[in-house]
């Protein structure tokens, strides 16, 4: 009786930690810190986004009326502020440029990033966003640390100024020299200094993890009142099941 | 508890025992609801391990009533299948709830079908006279898989098209050119392509489902022919008072009807957890790159079955030949499908089995979690070994039972079940 309880325990306890987290390589990165409740927060990155992004990067699963909801902005806000001439508010962020062009500029498409967040997480769309750095072999002058290859340029160059990577050479067990790239060094100032630039990309990146869900908050507020009731659901249940069981000996 | 009874109740409740007499004498209404819930009499010593089955008709009628409403809004085209599924999320009332639904109680369906399995392995349910009950519910499995990965292409993410290439090209291992064309007619085109995708979502929506439905009540009707089995795995029959109810059973309503309720309170508190609060699951039910619209051109750094699949995948890539591997993987389900003949022992719950099988159910058990877990994992030297060696104990779990359960020293198995109420 108790070893049995013993094997489905051993069993169970194996089972979740087989679902534990997969291993990522790559680069170390910094948390985004973003906080998704902080409604400023989002309106400066949906003006982040319109100004900066929205040039070659459509979201086109997100509606304008939508935002002017969930960011408790004005209809009006939205058109003055976030809109471009021509659209109307049950419209989607479409952008103007031809997929087709796009291709042939920048070597491909640039994604469409209503999903962005979600499929790669908002802590590499905020390193990302920060780890371009100079790299004179590559067409656009740049390259990212996140992403090598990049086809994007530096966009955000003029807020946060232009960095070069710091190598150190490393001599491996077998006496082999390698070169590791273990920083970034500035080269000019940008507009913005380093806090207000992460800032400014903690917004964005705020902004992109809405917009791959826009429920998110809201599923969760639902989902405490859920459980509550679920939780004085058992109980009735439980009182019904003991009542029910008490005869039976 | 006595209600006043006034003349007008009176003649509601007459004119409601009129109908079911008029009901009665046209279709058993009565006599089935006697036979399969009122007067079903099942044994008193069910224990945790004995909700997982109603909870798994429960998440069948989930996944049938939301994918009825998926369905309304969703569109089975290359073209529109990505931006459909977005539009459920983000523009249809309460289409998100229904979606996170869907996705969690496919994951959440495997979950309560392998432990209703493990119960089936821990309290022999699957001995005589229940085989036929085994090999339906075996076939439910299989119907299932068939099922959750029919239904993983419909997102048309990039994991989605990814993996159904992965698997639809495995029957590619089979040789003499069978193999090749037989994958062409799966497809119906010469890549994964829209035709796939609406062939998939008419197999996913009507076939597979009509097919689980019938086994599920197949599966029912055997179960209550032979009636449950119990933790100490002997037959409640063999004992019946001067009315021909056993001693040791209790009729399903309302004593087990009203356990389950509890059991779905706790299920769906668990349930709505992860669909509230964690409907990816830390990209375990809904992966990350899944949120990526499919790319033929463009493959994924790493491929990944869903969780439960995973076990067998492992098996799949711990053989370095391909069709040795497809034959090995389709070995192990079978394995499942004859475990009622390979079992000798005199008894049926591990309550009364020798340490040898208590070991060799705990070693099994390790495996299967084992290759679950290295079925996600990319490939690596130290991992394919690791998946071989668990492998190998799977496959001998169920090759060796007809030895070790016949040495082991089993334990007198009481008379009468043991419940301490």
């Amino acid at each position: 009786m108790v070893k049995n309880r013993w094997v489905g325990a051993i069993a169970l306890g194996a089972l979740i930690l087989s679902s534990s987290s997969v291993a990522a390589g790559g680069p170390k990165m910094e948390a985004a810190n973003n906080v998704l409740g902080n409604v400023r927060s989002l309106q400066r990155g949906a003006r982040h986004f319109v100004n900066y992004c929205m040039g070659c990067h459509s979201a086109k699963y997100v509606r304008y009326n939508r935002l002017a909801d969930d960011l408790q902005l004005s209809e009006q806000q939205v058109t003055d502020n976030l809109m471009f001439v021509g659209t109307k508010l049950l419209d989607t962020m479409n952008i103007a440029m031809d997929p087709l062009d796009a291709g042939r500029w920048f070597g491909q498409v640039p994604p469409d990033l209503s999903l962005i967040a979600r499929a790669k997480g908002t802590d590499y769309v905020f390193n990302y966003l920060k780890g371009f750095y100079l790299d004179p072999e590559r067409r656009n002058g740049t390259d990212n640390l996140f992403l090598p290859g990049a086809s994007m340029p530096h966009v955000l160059w003029e807020l946060q100024g232009l960095q070069k990577p710091v190598y150190e050479a490393i001599i491996d067990v077998n006496g082999s020299v390698h070169k590791v790239m273990v920083g970034f060094e500035r080269v000019t100032e940008g507009l913005l200094n380093p806090e207000e630039f992460d800032q400014f990309v903690r917004d964005l990146t705020n902004f992109l993890e809405y917009i791959s869900e826009p429920v998110k908050l809201e599923r969760k507020k639902l989902g405490v009142r859920v459980l509550l009731f679920l939780l004085v659901f058992f109980l009735f249940s439980y009182l019904l099941k003991q009542e029910y069981w008490k005869d039976i000996k | 508890m006595k209600s006043e009874r006034t003349p007008a109740f009176e003649r509601v409740t007459d004119r409601m025992q009129a109908l079911l007499v008029w009901i009665d004498a046209r279709f058993p209404l009565s006599k089935m609801w006697r036979e399969h819930i009122s007067e079903y009499y099942a044994p008193k010593n069910f224990n945790f391990w004995y909700y997982f089955g109603s909870l798994a008709m429960l998440v069948l009628v989930l996944q049938i009533v939301t994918g009825i409403f998926l369905t309304m809004s969703y569109k089975p085209s290359a073209a529109e299948a990505f931006a459909s599924v977005e539009y459920i999320m983000r523009d249809v009332n309460w289409g998100w709830l229904i979606r996170y639904m869907h996705s969690t109680g496919a994951s959440a369906f495997f979950i309560v079908v392998y432990l209703h399995m493990f119960r089936a392995v821990l309290y022999g349910s699957y001995k005589k006279p229940r085989e036929l009950l085994w090999l339906f519910g075996m076939l439910i499995y299989v119907a299932l898989m068939a099922e959750a990965f029919f239904g993983y292409l419909l997102p048309w993410g990039q994991m989605s098209y990814w993996g159904a290439q992965v698997i639809v090209s495995l029957f590619g291992a089979i040789p003499f050119g069978i193999g090749e064309a037989l994958v062409e007619w799966v497809r119906g085109d010469y890549f994964i392509s829209d035709i796939t995708l609406n062939r998939f979502f008419a197999l996913h929506v009507i076939a597979v489902p009509f097919a689980l439905v019938f086994l599920v009540i197949a599966h029912i009707l055997a179960l209550h022919e032979v009636g449950s089995n119990n933790p100490d795995g002997i037959e409640i029959k063999e004992h019946k008072d001067a009315d021909g109810i056993p001693l040791d059973g209790i009729p399903f309503h309302p004593y087990y009807t009203v356990k389950d309720i509890m059991g779905v309170a706790v299920f769906l508190a668990l349930f709505s957890a992860v669909v509230f609060f964690a409907p990816e699951m830390g990209g375990y039910f809904l992966e990350h790159a899944n949120f990526e619209p499919a790319n033929s051109l463009k493959t994924p750094e790493h491929i990944a079955p869903v969780w439960y699949f995973t076990p067998f995948y492992a098996i799949l890539r711990a053989v370095p030949d391909k069709l040795l591997g497809v034959l090995l993987m389709g070995a192990a389900i079978v394995m499942l499908f004859i475990l009622p003949w390979l079992d000798r022992s005199p008894v049926r719950s591990i309550r009364y089995r020798g340490w040898i099988f208590k070991l060799a159910v705990t070693l099994f058990a390790v495996s299967f979690v084992a290759l679950g877990y290295l079925g996600m994992q990319p490939v690596s030297v130290a991992y394919t070994l690791a998946a071989r060696f668990f492998a190998t104990i799977y496959f001998l779990f169920f090759l060796l039972m007809p030895f070790y359960t016949r040495w082991d020293r089993t334990k007198p198995v009481p008379d009468r079940v043991t419940f301490h109420g």
